[in-house]
Parts: C-alpha cells; structure tokens; sequence
C-alpha cells in the first residue's frame, strides 16, 4: 500500500510539473491545436457539405453528420476514402495522416461536393 | 375541366388531325391542363384529350392494350413526409385494380427500396404481389443499387437482364427498353448510362421497323428537367440518338416524384409521380429533398401512370392518376 502510493506520487509530480511549465510558458497552447487531437466537423444540410472546403491540420479527424432526410455518402473522388451509405443522424469519420487536397462528393447524389485541405 | 378548356383541347386535336399543327399552341394547352390528361401520340405528334371517357372504348381490341408505370416506392423511408409508405404503396396498386381495363403488366422505374436491404425489397414484392398485372418490369433507382454497387438488385430483378440491369423485350409490336442511368455516376456529375449500355442499345435498336413504337424507362429523367439538382442525364442525347429514325418514342422516367412532359420532335418524354412523397418544383426549395405536406394532401401528390397503347394508330396514351 504504501509503496504503491508512492509510486503514483512519483509517477505524477513530475507531470504536474511539466504541465504548469507548459501552460506557464505558453498559454495560447491547448489540445485543439495538438495535430494528433484536431477534429472537424462537416454537416449534411439540404443536399450540400458544410462547409463546402474544410482546412484542417495533419492528423485531423473529419467527422461527417448527415442531418437529410435522405440518405447520402462521403466518397473521395480520388478514391483515398468511401463511407458505406449514411441515413438520417449517421456519421462518418475519416483521419487525414497526409497533407493534401482531397475532393469528395455524394456517389447517390453527385451534384453534392467538397473538399478538404490537409495542412 | 372547364367546357372552354375542353373546347380548346378540341380544336387543337382538330388542327392536329387536318395536318394543321400548331405545336406551340398544343404545349401551351397542355400546361394549363397538368396531370389529368390522357396523351396519346400518332405519328410522333402527340395529341391531348380529356381523360378517361375516351380510353374504354376502343381498349381491349386487336392487339391493344395497357401497362401501369409506377415509381419511387422508398421502401423503407418512414420521415415526416411519409410516415407509412406501405399503405401508400398499396393504395397505389389498388388504384390498379380498379382502373376499368386492366394493365398487361407494370413497369417500376426506380427507388424500390430507400436502401437497398433485403427487407425492403421483400416488402415491395409482397405488396405488388396484391396487383391484378402479375408481371413487373423494373430498373434500379439510386436508392437500389447503394453500398454493393447493384450486387443485390441484379440477383433479385436482373435475370433476364444485361450489364448493370438493362434489357429490353416486345410486347404485342411496342418494343421496351429499360436502361440503367444510377449507376458510376461522376463527381459533379448527372445521371449516366455509359459506353457499354449505349453501344448494347445501338446493336438493340438497329434492325427494328421506323414504325415500332418505342418505350424507354429508366429512373432519371432522359432529359434536362433541372440539372442543378441532378435531374438529367449526361448521355442520354446519344441514346436519344439511336431513336431518332423511329415514328413513335415514348420516355417514361420517375426520381422526381411529380409529373413532367415535355414533347421534341419524335419523343414523348413524362416523368410520373411516386408513391411514397412528393419532391418540390424544381428550384423551389433549398434541396430536392422529400416534401411535407399536409397530411390529407399527401395522396393528392402520389400516384400511378397508366399508358394504352391502340394498335393501328402509333399511338400512345399517358394518364396520370393521384392516389387521393
């Protein structure tokens, strides 16, 4: 018991430390802007991707909603990313590793487009 | 209808038929007089009368006869606009029943299913099994063909079919051809048939007579209706194309749940109405998106296109009909 105690104690000091150093030496920092933690959204609204062009950085996840009555997809044009068809409320998320530009477009509807830019 | 707009439909079926065409005249009269209208073509010019009293009496003579197209079922969907599309779809077949001369067989263009399952197509069958016309003809919409790429739908409905599901048969000197244009659609794109149907239609079309009647179906409009939203298809002036030698085409599309008629030169094109909700006008609404509509409206805004055809005259005739 008491060495377990001590162990957490040891383990968490130093964390401590390095997160009051970090918010200390840099307080415009927050976990938002850390590219492994990045996330986005895009909605489905009256047959059209909101926003039509996302920027986001390496790393993001792009949540997609779609808030249709009709069901639609997410499909990359250049075949880098395909979700299964998506109803009313469902989701589809894709993690962008490269930086690039990647156009997608609705394969049901495909007068529905957009795209998004990895930084 | 007015006695005036019926004299009016009159005298443009007499200018018809004195050879004194007046076509714009003619169009003009048809967008006054919408859905309640028989057509009927001779000679590819298609002529108008008030419907119903005029269809019974020569049908069932000969070799003519009648067939129900009927859209845009959506099985499955269960939004706002449409709570119980079931019960629509049945009211749809017992319109069928009750039209006083019984269609030879039914034609499906489209949007079975909402999404393609198994249990929807099932539901469909079920329901269309009710009807008097035991024989169903159907094409895919892009409701039917989601995820596998048309895997299930051909094993269910393409037998007899080719490629992506098209085909085409004869029916007592009317040639059918049903064509497939949901399918690889392009980013940015319309409605699309591609190389391979379009050359599988030259080769079907070519030995037939300049007299066949032709009937196209597929599930997108064949022509421009409203290409902002996706209602049209990018290759469909080259099928147009292999039909030009033909007296008589007709075009029947569904996927824009309302009615639409457009006439040019030898070509009939209608789109008829669905049986599970209605879609807005073009352009006048944010998105084509399903229309909610007062509840003791929605039938008024569903319905089945009954097309007879009456040997001897060329001639085709579209009545739409509302379920409500």
């Amino acid at each position: 018991m008491t060495k377990k105690n001590v162990w957490v104690a040891g383990l968490a000091t130093p964390v401590m430390i390095a997160m009051l150093l970090l918010l200390a030496g840099s307080p415009s920092v927050t976990a938002n802007d850390q590219p492994s933690a990045a996330t986005a959204e895009v909605k489905i609204d009256n047959f059209s991707f909101g926003p039509q062009t996302l920027t986001v950085p390496v790393g993001a996840t792009v949540t997609w909603t779609n808030r249709d009555d009709i069901p639609h997809t997410v499909v990359s044009t250049d075949g880098v990313f395909k979700s299964k068809v998506r109803d009313t409320d469902e989701k589809f998320s894709y993690t962008f590793a490269k930086a690039g530009t990647y156009p997608y477009y609705c394969s049901v509807h495909p007068k529905m487009t957009g795209k998004v830019v990895v930084q | 209808m007015t006695d005036k707009k019926q004299d009016l439909i009159d005298q443009k079926l007499q200018d018809l038929n004195n050879d004194g065409i007046d076509r714009r005249g003619f169009l003009k009269c048809m967008a006054w007089a919408g859905t309640g209208l028989v057509w009927t073509m001779s000679g590819g010019i298609p002529v108008s009368r008030a419907f119903a009293k005029n269809i019974g009496k020569d049908a069932g003579k000969g070799g003519d006869f009648s067939f129900v197209q009927i859209s845009d079922s959506h099985m499955g969907f269960n939004k706002p606009a449409n709570p119980d599309v079931v019960a629509t779809l049945q009211a749809a077949v017992d319109k069928i029943n009750g039209l006083p001369n019984q269609p030879e067989f039914l034609l499906h263009t489209g949007d079975i299913s909402h999404l393609s399952r198994p249990e929807q197509f099932d539901n469909v069958d079920q329901v269309l099994k009710g009807a008097s016309a035991k024989d169903v003809f159907f094409v895919p919409g892009e409701h039917d063909v989601l995820d596998d790429n048309g895997k299930s739908y051909l094993e269910r409905y393409g037998k007899n079919a080719q490629g992506a599901g098209w085909y085409s048969f004869d029916k007592k000197g009317v040639h059918f051809i049903g064509l497939v244009n949901v399918m690889n659609l392009k980013a940015g794109g319309l409605g699309s048939l591609g190389g391979e149907q379009l050359e599988w239609m030259e080769k079907d079309v070519k030995h037939l007579k300049h007299s066949t009647p032709i009937v196209v179906f597929a599930h997108i409009p064949l022509w421009a209706v409203y290409p902002e939203w996706g209602w049209g298809t990018e290759d469909s002036a080259q099928a147009l194309g292999y039909l030009k030698k033909f007296g008589s085409v007709t075009v029947l599309n569904g996927h824009i749940h309302q009615t639409m008629q457009k006439v040019e030169g030898n070509v009939t094109f209608h789109t008829a109405m669905s049986t599970a909700f209605p879609q807005p006008q073009p352009g006048k609404a944010d998105s084509p998106g399903p229309m909610k509509v007062p509840a003791e409206q929605l039938r008024t805004l569903l319905g089945i296109a009954d097309v007879n055809y009456v040997r001897g005259q060329r001639s085709l005739a579209v009545v739409d009909s509302t379920l409500g």
